[in-house]
């Protein structure tokens, strides 16, 4: 697609902010979340778990269990398909162990009885016998030596020889020279840093009701950002045949990336195969803490090189980084986005994905993005304030533009950096002066963003409205968006279009939500299926009017000829044309079934004002402005919440949320007393600024927004702390422990 | 273990239920009721998912067991909105949206249903503080107080 094909003004719908569809569903309790569901004659599930980092399995004993009248069903890995091999066995080791438990909290049985209470009773009995293996949980302790072996021979071909078997998988990419370019410069600033693996926090636990059939038909309700990833895992891992389960996605109570994986289903899908009745399976806050993904953690290093002027000679950065009992931490991706905004001649960049008995790190908002931009942006922070530069005017000079070669390969094509900087420039926030104890910090950030797998329906109805069905499921309000776009190509009310979440027998495969896809692609592919709907509209009104298919455009919700030599007709409105579809050809629905590819990277510039207290290392956010690159916002206020969303996780990442192990490999802090996320108090109001350079890839120039606005707040927080604190804060989260300490290391000099 | 018969009143409706002696209200709302417009993100108090009223006092649901609601008024989300009129509370949560996922917003109703009654002209710092117990991954919290703001202003100019 040319830019030349991208729609910039004179939207009708697009642009405004209408009340979400689902708004009344969800403000009175009506709307069915994962656990909302029941079946008749529905049992409940509890799943016993590891108390032990590392352990070999020696006997699972289900008979005291399995003796009491109120248990229906007792599984363990032996109920599983076998035969599984490379990612896919992977996501079955981690559903449920099978030799050896990896981490604090892995799945090794489960139980399906009457009630909640007797399922948790039951899965009390479940004796399991263990042998302790010595475990690791911190990413540089696992490279070492002598460190635990967590699974030898998961090595693939990338790893040079050498390193220790829990290193995974290696990364390395970039362009020029890096030692001629530090030669170069004038300041050259090398640095360490590292950040603790936080969880997702969506306040919804995993949950699903399933049944299934010993003839392989299956139902299943679950709480996902993608059910036809679900409905495949599901059948690879019971052994079933995908088209034979069917998925239905329930409203989602956050995702964030953490509802992209696979925990629950299957083994609820088995337990109801196994009883013959309708099995529920919710996990606990505790479970979804110990035993869903949180994010990898890092340790990273990084060097700049800078010239008096402040241009970038040279930027390299090794990014180390656990992503628990698995290959997948995004080492690779961390890498690539670290000086993504930045047009360097010389960069280098390597990444590690390390293997450790803690669970398998799942995808966060922009994953490894937020972490490496902590690590490049400190360090860029600290060249300015040496070289007493402007941090913003030292980000224009080197910010990537369309045509620049990117750090991670290709060449970027339109892209808003400079539009965001020059936007935070010239904000009021960047002049405000600052008071007593505060200090300002600086960002920005980089996402990829993603297309996939798309299939979408817009079926019209006699009386004129429209039945939009998507595959991809609604984290925070794209229902709305899908109306707008549709009612924009239709030209009919907003409100005169209903968007559903299709199921998996209703819809080909759609890729989960996630890589800030689903305004663009789902978007993308609702905008293409309302044109096949209107041009088989015009081809009806071509067809009435007896002239060229041709002759007839659309405009305002009716076909027009489209001009004097096509002849004198009243224009027909839509709903004139579907009263009459079925005597005219027969139902009208439009398709769209491909895999988007024009997914436009995005970037982000964010300004926050910290305040730190010396004495006790409590730090307040007092201000903070959000500049992003939308491409194009549809529902502008949904857009808003993305960038305040982001922002607040960032927040949370940068000053308090941590996993915490003991020594015993245990995971102390598994509720939201001791994880404690933002909670209102915490917060100031965040600023929104919304810019727009169209993303070429789309009819409407969208570019996907969720993800970019959790990148830069983990370093602008930093950059404003180090500022206020007086010292470089290198390890998040930045506590009021770690800021003391830093204070006190400073004062011993 | 026999269950426990309890008659309470829940959204003004006289209601009956047997319930284990270990099942907390929010149980008892949602798995005996099926009353699940209140949700279980924690069940320890911290999320404050489950917000319900009890006696016209807010309760964590997951903290109260089912037994103690005899002779007790609870409300919940279902019984904000009135008929087929939504509550001004419900309709500004919509106009601003104050919701991204959703999961949080039945308790948050609740609370600051609770926090206008007690207070009519909260400041943000008050609204801020109030509802530090009601745990929202998605927004910020920002467009939920400036919604929370507005509601009070005009139930203001309305009195």
């Amino acid at each position: 697609m040319s830019e030349n094909d991208v729609k910039t003004n004179g939207f009708k719908v697009v642009g405004t902010r209408p009340n979400r569809p689902d708004g009344t569903d969800k403000v009175t309790g009506r709307a069915k979340f994962g656990a909302d569901m029941a079946a008749p004659g529905m049992l409940h599930a509890a799943i016993v778990r590891s108390p032990h980092a590392h352990a070999k399995i020696i006997k699972i004993d289900t008979s005291k269990a399995e003796a009491l009248a109120d248990v229906k069903a007792v599984m363990t890995r032996a109920d599983f398909a076998d035969g599984l091999t490379g990612g896919d066995w992977d996501v079955l080791e981690n559903i449920m162990a099978g030799e050896k438990t990896l981490y604090d909290g892995h799945a090794v049985a489960a139980v399906a009885a009457t009630s909640p209470l007797a399922a948790r009773d039951a899965a009390k009995l479940i004796d399991v016998t263990y042998e302790v293996l010595p475990h690791v949980t911190d990413v540089d302790k696992a490279m070492v030596t002598d460190a635990p072996i967590i699974r030898a021979g998961t090595a693939d071909a990338s790893v040079p020889e050498g390193l220790h078997p829990n290193v995974v998988r290696y990364h390395e990419s970039g362009h020029g020279d890096v030692e001629q370019g530090f030669a170069d410069a004038d300041l050259i600033i090398e640095d360490s840093f590292k950040t603790e693996a936080t969880h997702q926090g969506y306040i919804e636990p995993h949950a699903c009701l399933a049944q299934m059939g010993n003839d392989g038909r299956a139902e299943l309700w679950c709480c996902t950002q993608g059910h036809f990833n679900v409905q495949k895992i599901c059948a690879k891992v019971t052994g079933t045949d995908a088209s034979q389960i069917r998925v239905t996605a329930s409203e989602i109570g956050g995702g964030f990336g953490g509802k992209t994986a696979v925990f629950i289903e299957p083994v609820a899908l088995i337990l109801s195969r196994k009883s013959n009745r309708p099995v529920k399976l919710v996990m606990s806050r505790a479970e979804v803490f110990r035993a869903t993904g949180p994010t990898a953690s890092t340790s990273m290093d990084i060097k700049i090189g800078m010239t008096k002027t402040g241009k970038i000679t040279a930027g390299q950065g090794v990014f180390r980084l656990q992503g628990g009992a698995f290959p997948g931490a995004p080492s690779d991706l961390t890498a690539m986005c670290a000086f993504a905004p930045y047009a360097l001649e010389n960069v280098h960049q390597v990444g590690y994905d390390v293997m450790s008995n803690r669970p398998k790190q799942a995808a966060y908002r922009a994953p490894g993005s937020p972490m490496a931009a902590f690590a490049v942006e400190s360090v860029i922070d600290e060249l300015c304030n040496k070289l007493g530069l402007d941090p913003i005017e030292v980000r224009l000079m080197n910010a990537s533009k369309q045509g620049t070669k990117a750090s991670f390969g290709p060449k970027f094509d339109r892209i808003g950096l400079v539009e965001t900087l020059e936007a935070a420039k010239s904000h009021a926030h960047y002049a405000a002066p600052l008071g007593e104890g505060e200090g300002r910090g600086i960002s920005c950030g980089f996402w990829f963003n993603h297309g996939g797998e798309t299939a979408v329906s817009l079926a019209l109805s006699e009386d004129g409205t429209a039945a939009l069905s998507v595959g991809t499921p609604d984290i925070g309000g794209s229902r709305a968006s899908m109306c707008q776009m549709a009612a924009e190509e239709l030209g009919i009310p907003y409100d005169k279009i209903r968007t559903t979440i299709a199921d998996t027998a209703t819809l080909g495969y759609n890729e989960v939500s996630h890589g800030s896809r689903v305004t663009y692609a789902s978007g993308l592919a609702t905008i293409k299926a309302a044109r096949d709907a209107v041009d088989k509209l015009c081809g009806r009104a071509a067809a009435k009017w007896g002239i060229d298919r041709d002759a007839v455009f659309w405009e305002d919700g009716c076909a027009k000829p489209s001009g004097p030599n096509a002849g004198d007709f009243d224009p027909i409105p839509l709903a004139q044309l579907t009263a009459r579809m079925g005597a005219t050809g027969g139902p009208i629905v439009g398709h769209f079934e491909a895999t988007p590819e024009g997914a436009g990277v995005s970037f982000a510039t964010h300004i926050v004002d910290a305040k730190v207290d010396k004495e006790t290392g409590q730090t307040s956010v007092v201000r903070y402005t959000v500049v992003q690159d939308a491409g194009k916002a549809i529902h502008p206020s949904y857009v808003e919440g993305q960038f305040q969303g982001g922002a607040a996780q960032g927040i949370g990442w940068a000053l308090n949320e941590e996993y915490i192990y003991g020594e015993d490999g245990r995971l102390q802090n598994s509720n939201f007393l001791d994880y404690r996320i933002p909670v209102a108090s915490d917060l100031p109001m965040i600023d929104t600024v919304i810019v727009e350079v169209p993303n070429p890839g789309h009819p409407y120039g969208v570019r996907g927004v969720g993800e970019t606005s959790i990148c830069p707040p983990l370093a602008a927080i930093a950059n404003a702390v180090s500022g206020a604190a007086g010292v470089r804060l290198t390890q998040l989260p930045m506590s009021p422990p770690r800021i003391l300490e830093a204070l006190d290391q400073q004062a011993s000099g | 273990m026999s269950k426990i018969h309890v008659t309470t009143t829940v959204n003004g409706d006289e209601t009956e239920f047997l319930c284990d002696p270990r099942e907390t209200l929010l149980d008892v709302l949602r798995d005996r009721l099926s009353l699940t417009g209140a949700k279980e993100g924690c069940g320890t108090g911290d999320c404050g998912a489950c917000s319900v009223t009890l006696d016209g006092r807010l309760v964590c649901s997951c903290l109260v067991l089912g037994a103690e609601a005899e002779g007790k008024s609870i409300g919940t989300v279902e019984g904000i909105a009135q008929g087929e009129e939504l509550d001004p509370l419900q309709e500004k949560f919509i106009e601003y949206a104050a919701l991204q996922c959703g999961i949080c917003t039945p308790g948050i109703l609740v609370a600051t249903k609770s926090l206008l009654e007690k207070n009519p002209d909260p400041s943000e710092t008050e609204i801020r503080y109030w509802l530090a117990g009601n745990l929202c991954r998605c927004t910020g919290y920002d467009k939920i107080i400036r919604a929370v703001m507005d509601t009070a202003a005009d139930l203001r100019k309305a009195s």
